[in-house]
């Protein structure tokens, strides 16, 4: 009456390749990150002294010179917020003819999704900053400059999220449309559109959102706004200008962020 | 009296599973008690079956027991300790002895079925095992065997989310066993499920409940599956107990007292 | 079935113009213009500016390979790599128990609004500021970016598992807390199973965003290959800035490759 016994069964919570897999990963990632511990040159000292240096930096910005910002800082204000609005438009528009062109259910040749692709990433791999330096050296300092980095940036963001959305459309509405005999225009106008409006919106909002916050530091390469006001005012040593910089940025990202979620709300 | 977590569970076995409850108060409201003063003894063998109309606090009253409500006032005895008095480290060591099963099943969707069977043993085992999911091999033959038990032998590995109404229930069941507890609550255990799998799975909790000896505590509002699976029937209404008997002594006054209204009796 | 026409004049449009719509774009354009104006954004400028662009862009081909600046390509690229390998480990390490202590259906009230307040001050600020402030607190270098990349990564990563944990289901906490686990064990097993694969997601574009903004904060001082950009466009090199330019969109590339494997990997 005995049977064999095969012992206690067994079970893990990956297969065997499953397991390999993630070892491998995680060798590598240990790789990466302790080659990147060795490499990097931080002074120990430094370190160690960082906390201090940092209470030691807002200490000199209290209190803060509030005259100045009616001087300087309103305008600077005003000219961030139009920068990052102008720039979303432009960039929303480009970016909408760049998704039609990615969008693997509008466009059929690889090649063009491949250019729109290439674009999109290219645009969005180089940061807005990097883009004012070389929109600065063009066109001089400015708010131009500052516009055009804030608005070519945000195409790869937009077109990226705004390809995946049509090409999330449902077939049905399109395949009625086609078999009503619609022209291509009405199908993108009376098919597409109204299923990506809601996605359109929201990212819209969403990068205006993000805009605000790049249009303030653009300043500080000759984009103009709040950033040339902190430039100016860290150049110069004066800390309590730079703190009065500091909190408009703090309050209009807040306001900001309080607005598009209210945008949110109420259109989508 | 309890030894130090992840010891076994067989030196902290008792054999008085008896249950005292006195003058349990609670009021999720102020001067609104869901429970009035509610004392009971349960001593500590079968199944018990808890029956009334909903917000009677039959929930109530089975949740103060694992102190997953916290009681305003009064005092749970069992085991040697009163619940209501325990915090931090001896309340995890005495929620481990007492396992439970839910109405809406409270598995880990995303996990393995085996896996939620192994949180039963979540009370008795050191944090780094349930991190790397390496629990010893006893323990993994034992899911599977109460896997068996339940009827759930080919499902191992599946993710819950996949499962009947039914088999997660089973699942869950599983789950309160692996325990290995000195006291069974279930809340509501088939109110989600249909009548035949209702049957099933209180078949399956009496059955599993007395084959380990371990007293159960069911809170049910089909009356009669009460009246088939209890040794004890229990009537609550309006936060207190107003029957207290074995099913065949449970009449339809004693429901009318229960329920109120004429028209749902035969 | 009637076939009396309906008098035209109580036949009602089928597709009323959408007033809100058309006021809405009409205002925006109006916007445009008038932001235009006040921006001094003028066809004009732009078309001169054009010209110039074009004679810049004939100035960055072709991009120079020379050896030396490939050296120093290599040696800034390394130290952006650094820094963002770095700062993402330490954000995604770090980001889970802030997130969780900011989640306020398991943190106590106080530690939740604590948690909040500090995730909403890191995230404010644009890493390039951050960066500035860390420049003048600890020097110049990689530890100013990284520090700097560290705030950013917890600010987003740390909201965004705050939230995900409000959103899921506390019935498998509450089971699992029955069983007499401890508060580790519950959020190993009840909580981040159904987190997870949604924090995966947003390591891998955190990881993504470092990389990226890695060769951004030495344009202020922060090390890296922002700072070796910086130099080549004051010294007109502008065929070494587009080299600069490629290699950082050739990183980031492969950088999103890497996110996509390690996504399909533990979700």
């Amino acid at each position: 009456m005995a049977t064999p016994t095969t012992g206690p069964r067994q079970w893990h919570r990956f297969s065997v390749s499953e397991r390999i897999m993630r070892s491998a990963f995680y060798l590598m990632a240990l790789i990466a990150i302790v080659w990147s511990i060795r490499s990097i040159e931080i002074i120990p000292e430094f370190l160690y002294d960082a906390p201090q240096q940092t209470v030691d930096l807002f200490a000199r910005m209290w209190p803060i010179d509030w005259a100045w910002y009616p001087k300087v800082v309103h305008a600077a204000l005003l000219e961030t917020l139009h920068t990052a609005t102008l720039g979303t438009i432009l960039a929303v528009i480009v970016a909408s003819l760049v998704a039609l062109m990615v969008a693997r259910n509008i466009t059929r040749s690889t090649l063009l999704n491949g250019i729109g692709h290439f674009i999109l990433v290219a645009t969005r791999s180089v940061h807005a900053m990097v883009w004012a330096l070389f929109f600065v050296a063009v066109f001089g300092p400015g708010a131009l400059a500052g516009t055009l980095a804030i608005a070519v940036h945000s195409i790869g963001f937009t077109g990226k999220f705004l390809s995946e959305a049509i090409e999330e459309a449902k077939p049905g509405p399109i395949e009625a449309l086609t078999a009503a005999g619609a022209s291509p225009l009405a199908i993108l106008l009376k098919g597409y559109w109204p299923q990506v409006k809601p996605a359109f919106l929201a990212i819209a909002a969403f990068r205006w959102d993000i805009n605000v916050r790049e249009s303030a530091v653009l300043g500080l390469v000759g984009g103009g706004g709040l950033g040339m006001a902190l430039d100016t005012a860290m150049s110069n040593l004066y800390w309590d200008q730079a703190g009065l910089v500091l909190l408009v940025i703090f309050v209009i990202v807040i306001a900001v962020e309080i607005v598009t979620a209210w945008i949110r709300g109420r259109i989508i | 009296m309890d030894a130090a977590a992840g010891n076994s569970s067989a030196t902290d076995r008792v054999s008085d599973r008896s249950l005292h409850i006195r003058n349990l108060r609670k009021e999720y409201r102020a001067g609104e008690p869901v429970l009035r003063d509610v004392s009971l003894t349960l001593d500590g063998r079968g199944l018990t079956a808890i029956i009334g109309p909903s917000g009677t606090g039959k929930s109530t009253l089975v949740r103060c027991i694992n102190r997953l409500v916290e009681p305003t006032a009064g005092e749970i005895h069992f085991r040697g300790q009163d619940l209501v008095r325990l915090s931090g480290r001896e309340l995890r060591l005495a929620r481990r002895r007492i396992g439970m099963i839910f109405q809406e099943y409270n598995l880990v969707e995303r996990l393995s079925v085996i896996e939620n069977v192994l949180c039963g043993r979540l009370g008795y085992v050191p944090v780094w095992r349930a991190w790397l999911r390496k629990f010893t091999p006893t323990d993994i033959e034992r899911a599977f065997e109460l896997l068996d038990a339940v009827g759930l032998g080919g499902f191992a590995t599946q993710r819950a989310d996949q499962l009947s109404g039914g088999q997660r229930q089973r699942v869950g069941i599983a789950r309160a066993l692996m325990q290995e507890p000195d006291l069974l609550l279930a809340d509501e255990p088939t109110s989600s499920l249909d009548p035949k799998t209702s049957v099933e799975i209180m078949e399956l909790i009496a059955r599993r409940a007395d084959a380990s000896d371990i007293p159960a505590i069911v809170n049910i509002h089909n009356v009669e599956l009460a009246r088939r699976y209890a040794d004890r029937i229990i009537g609550m209404s309006k936060g207190e107990i107003v029957f207290d008997g074995p099913p065949d002594k449970l009449e339809d006054s004693h429901l009318l007292a229960i329920y109120g209204g004429e028209g749902w009796l035969e | 079935m009637s076939d009396v026409p309906l008098p035209a004049r109580t036949r009602r449009d089928a597709f009323p113009p959408n007033w809100p719509a058309r006021i809405g774009l009409a205002l925006l354009a109006l916007y445009v213009v008038y932001a235009s104006t006040i921006l001094d954004v003028t066809w004009a400028r732009f078309l001169t500016g054009l010209e110039q662009g074009s004679r810049f862009l004939a100035r960055m081909f072709p991009p120079n390979m020379a050896a030396d600046k490939l050296a120093l390509l290599y040696s800034g690229m390394s130290e952006s790599l650094q820094i963002a390998i770095i700062a993402t480990a330490i954000g995604v390490l770090l980001s889970l128990p802030l997130g969780l202590a900011a989640a306020r259906n398991l943190a106590p009230p106080p530690l939740a609004w604590a948690s909040r307040a500090l995730i909403v001050a890191f995230r404010t600020f644009h890493p390039v500021i951050v960066a500035i402030l860390f420049v003048k607190a600890v020097g110049f270098g990689a530890l100013a970016g990284m520090l700097a990349l560290v705030v950013a990564s917890l600010g987003f990563l740390s909201k965004l598992v705050a939230e995900a944990v409000e959103e899921m289901s506390m019935k498998p906490v509450e089971a699992v807390r029955a069983t007499g686990a401890s508060f580790l064990a519950v959020v190993i097993m009840a909580v981040l199973p159904q987190v997870m694969a949604r924090f995966i997601g947003f390591s891998a574009y955190q990881l993504d965003s470092n990389l990226r903004n890695s060769a951004l904060v030495g344009l202020v001082g922060g090390g890296g290959i922002g700072a070796t950009l910086f130099t080549a466009f004051q010294r007109f090199d502008y065929d070494f800035v587009l080299t600069i330019v490629l290699a950082i969109i050739a990183v980031v590339m492969v950088g999103e490759v890497v996110s996509g494997f390690m996504r399909r990997l533990f979700q």
